[in-house]
């Protein structure tokens, strides 16, 4: 059947669904409520799943989208929080309600400003009348030939529950579907419409679907019929504008003067080797960022496992008078091993210093393997009481100072920040141990 | 002045340089760091940073941003690719601008999250079904991953096709020196849009026609379905075809103006190093000790991974016998090299444990 409907929302192509599918019924409601809101057609974007229901923007004179299988609500958020002035309006089947269900729940849980009409024919019309997440049970498909066993998606009360703003529960008979859709519309909020319908080809022969037995089904499942929530919410969009509007401008960068002199005239690699959460890779840096204070090009390389407060902690700090790129292979000229989740890890490349190299530790790991020359550091024999957390530091400091790797003027000036006391405290116990 | 910074940082500066109004990622490691800066940083600056349910809604919120006006970035890692898969090829059908960042980690599957890999050079050329072209940069250092980041936003313009900048966990995470001075770039020019006419053009197949957006006075159709140039679903054969060789055309036929190569050639070497990524600071180091040691040697750099730079390369491998190409993977990039190099030896140095590769490990191949 060819129907011309008056531009603008329709254009003059005739729908290309099987007689009596019901999706030609909903978008001639859909048609009818953009007349009643007389959006401009250029501010109204459509957009279509997949499926026969996907094929629906063709037919409209709005902005179309059609992309991927589920994916809908996706794109249409996207198009949303770019330009919260568009109407977004999201035509899915309900095969793409399952396949994206995901994307259902989270944009009715952030209340994204699109209208989406899930055009419910209970099954997959497009690939052959597979069943699909609304299938009653006991329905017979494609895919569910003795009967469907799995129970049927309440797609209402799934975001309802979530969020959504507003919800509606119908079929493609119903009266009021124009005025309801334009409700929908209208909604700041998240808002969709669940519009049960028959698909000619498959659901119904199948079945012996009617307007009556599929509302019977909607019945007995005791899914409720009409409009189900309808609560204020705002659009997600203008909501995060409103919170952006009071951010400060974008974060300068920091940056690092130079201020002292580099005592390096090779590159030194300086390895750390602790346990997570204690300080490896902060103390590190600050090393590094006196290096850096110092004229030289650093770079700082972590290890550490995924569950950051446990095991070892590694920091491979290379210091050199030129810039260096990252790169393998080195053994460390310098090591600082601060426990033993460190040298677990650091034993390898230690064990492969050479005799010119350097290894700060404590009296408890004395007895680790190396060609390089040993500096055992004993934090019970400083002034004050060492914290765990502060170890790291206290040893970098003594290897620094040992290798004139950066001065304790640079260590001090890079200590600046929340923890510079702490820091400078470390420094200094560094200075009073150093040998 | 001097900074102490990552890679990624250096990706997130670059793109709110290059204008980028619109991101949404999902938290991987490595590139967690790029979600979390952009979610800090582009409200600040006007734009939106979501947080998406997953990488397939990251990735179509990002699409569906651009079509309505924004300029778009996302970030993962390999896995996060694998679910991208689908909409890249809705990206390259569509004409859609985008840029992706893929820093990668050792895999397949989770593999080692927080170890360094270069498995995906092939991934994303190949990643998505029918085989058809998309952009690939390949920083080696933090000032490259700036400058090849905008780049990559003035591409993705350019070419309306996703753009990825491949990284890795320790061009990354690694934090490096930089001048201040070498972080800075040209703002990227202004989309120029179109209104009138349709939203495709296929003729001539190398031309790429002027995006249209949502909602700029007039009515737009995007589809991910083979489509005519107004952007109705067709199979008319011809027009099929059009469409089909002009995603093809219009970066295969402009692959010298994307093409970008770091090339240290050395007149009479018989011996050209080919690396790119994390591991050109090997090659880099490598060439100059073998220099050092009077042994001549090029080297190059490649920044340009997607589509080969044919040209650059050529010039390399004039006068050249032997080939080394050292890749944190199994010899993935070694092929495009072997299917260009001609009868010439192409020697392949891996790594596959999740450390990187040496110099020492180049000069040993090239003795
Ligand atoms: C990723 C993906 N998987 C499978 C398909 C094949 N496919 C096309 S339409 C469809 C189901 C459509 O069913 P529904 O959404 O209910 O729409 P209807 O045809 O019933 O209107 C499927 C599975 C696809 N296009 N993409
Ligand atoms: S197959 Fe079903 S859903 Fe598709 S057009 Fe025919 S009746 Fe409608
Ligand atoms: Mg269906």
């Amino acid at each position: 059947m060819t129907v011309t409907i008056a531009a603008p929302y329709r254009n003059d192509t005739p729908y290309p669904f099987c007689p009596g599918c019901g999706h030609g019924s909903i978008l001639d409601k859909l048609d009818e409520a953009l007349q009643r809101l007389a959006l401009d057609p250029e501010d109204v974007v459509i957009v279509s799943d997949i499926g026969c229901a996907g094929l629906s923007d063709q037919y409209f004179a709005t902005s179309a989208f059609h992309g991927l299988h589920g994916r809908s609500i996706t794109y249409a958020t996207g198009i949303k929080l770019a330009r919260p002035e568009l109407t977004v309006i999201v035509i899915m089947g309900d095969g793409g309600t399952g396949i994206g269900g995901a994307h259902l729940i989270n944009a009715a849980r952030r209340n994204v400003g699109i209208t989406v009409l899930v055009f419910n024919n209970l099954n997959f019309g497009m690939t052959g009348g597979q069943h699909s997440t609304t299938t009653p049970e006991g329905a017979v498909t494609s895919t569910t030939p003795g009967g469907n066993l799995e129970h049927p998606l309440d797609i209402c009360a799934t975001v309802g529950v979530n969020g959504a703003g507003y919800t509606y529960r119908g079929t493609s008979f119903d009266a009021d579907l124009a005025a309801r859709i334009a409700e929908a519309i209208t909604h700041p909020g998240f808002a969709l419409l669940d519009i049960w319908e028959l698909c000619t080809a498959y659901f119904v022969p199948a079945n012996k679907a009617t307007r009556r037995s599929m509302e019977a089904t909607i019945d007995g499942l005791g899914f409720a019929r009409g409009v189900l929530m309808d609560r204020a919410v705002e659009d997600y969009g203008t909501a995060y504008r409103a919170a952006a509007a009071a951010l400060p401008s974008r974060s300068a960068p920091t940056t690092i003067p130079i201020e002292f002199t580099a005592p390096l005239d090779a590159p030194v690699a300086l390895l750390v080797a602790g346990s997570a959460g204690a300080k490896v890779r902060s103390a590190a840096r600050l090393v590094g960022e006196a290096g850096i204070r110092s004229g030289l090009w650093v770079t700082q390389r972590d290890d550490y496992p995924v569950t950051v407060k446990t095991g070892h902690s590694i920091s491979e700090v290379m210091l050199s008078p030129t810039p260096m790129a990252p790169m393998g292979g080195a053994v460390p000229d310098v090591a600082v091993v601060v426990s033993e989740d460190g040298l677990r890890k650091a034993r390898g490349v230690v064990g492969r210093m050479q005799p010119g190299g350097l290894v700060v530790t404590i009296p408890e790991l004395a007895s680790l393997e190396t060609a390089a020359e040993k500096v055992i550091v004993d934090p019970a024999a400083a002034p004050g009481r060492i914290a765990k957390a502060a170890l790291a530091l206290v040893l970098l400091t003594i290897a620094a100072r040992r290798r004139h790797l950066v001065s304790v003027e640079a260590l001090r000036a890079a200590a600046a920040g929340p923890f510079a006391a702490e820091n400078l405290a470390a420094i200094e116990a560094g200075v009073a141990l150093s040998p | 002045m001097r900074e102490f910074i990552d890679g990624n940082t250096a990706i997130v500066r670059a793109a709110l340089d290059a204008g980028c109004t619109f991101f949404a990622g999902y938290p991987i490691t490595p590139a967690s760091s790029i979600l979390m800066a952009m979610m800090r940083q582009l409200p600040r600056v006007g734009g939106v940073a979501i947080q998406g349910e997953d990488e397939i809604a990251s990735i179509g919120m990002c699409i569906g941003a651009t079509l309505a006006g924004a300029r778009a970035m996302t970030a993962t890692s390999g896995p996060g690719i694998s679910l991208y898969s689908e909409n890249i090829g809705l990206a390259i059908m569509g004409e859609v601008p985008l840029v992706i960042v893929d820093v990668q980690r050792l895999g397949p599957s989770t593999g080692g999250a927080t170890t360094v890999s270069q498995g995906d050079v092939q991934f994303v050329r190949w990643g998505t079904a029918g085989g058809f072209p998309i952009i690939a940069l390949a920083p080696s250092t933090v000032p490259e991953a700036y400058h090849l980041t905008v780049r990559a936003f003035e591409l993705a313009e350019r070419f309306r096709c996703p753009v990825f900048v491949l990284t890795d966990k320790e061009l990354g995470t690694t934090l490096t020196t930089v001048d201040s001075e070498a972080l800075v770039a040209e703002p990227v020019a202004a989309r120029v849009t179109g209104a009138a006419g349709t939203p495709y053009r296929y003729q001539p197949a190398a031309a790429v026609a002027p995006l249209h957006e949502f909602g700029r006075g007039t009515t737009v159709r995007f589809t991910g379905s083979t489509h005519d140039e107004a952007g109705f679903i067709t199979k008319t054969l011809p027009t099929v075809d059009a469409l089909n060789r002009h995603l093809i055309d219009k970066i295969e036929a402009n692959r010298v103006e994307i093409e970008l190569v770091d090339a240290d050639l050395q007149p009479g070497a018989k011996t050209l190093v080919v690396g790119y990524g994390i591991t050109g600071g090997a090659v880099r180091a490598a060439v100059a000790a073998a220099r050092g040691a009077g042994e001549p040697i090029s080297g190059l750099v490649v920044q340009s991974l997607w589509p080969v730079p044919e040209s650059a390369l050529a010039v390399a491998l004039d006068g050249v016998e032997r080939v080394i190409v050292p890749e944190l993977n199994p010899g993935l990039y070694r092929r495009e090299i072997e299917r260009i190099a001609g009868n010439r030896t192409v020697i392949g140095v891996e790594r596959l444990d999740g450390e990187l590769l040496s110099p020492q490990q180049i000069r040993e191949a090239a003795a």
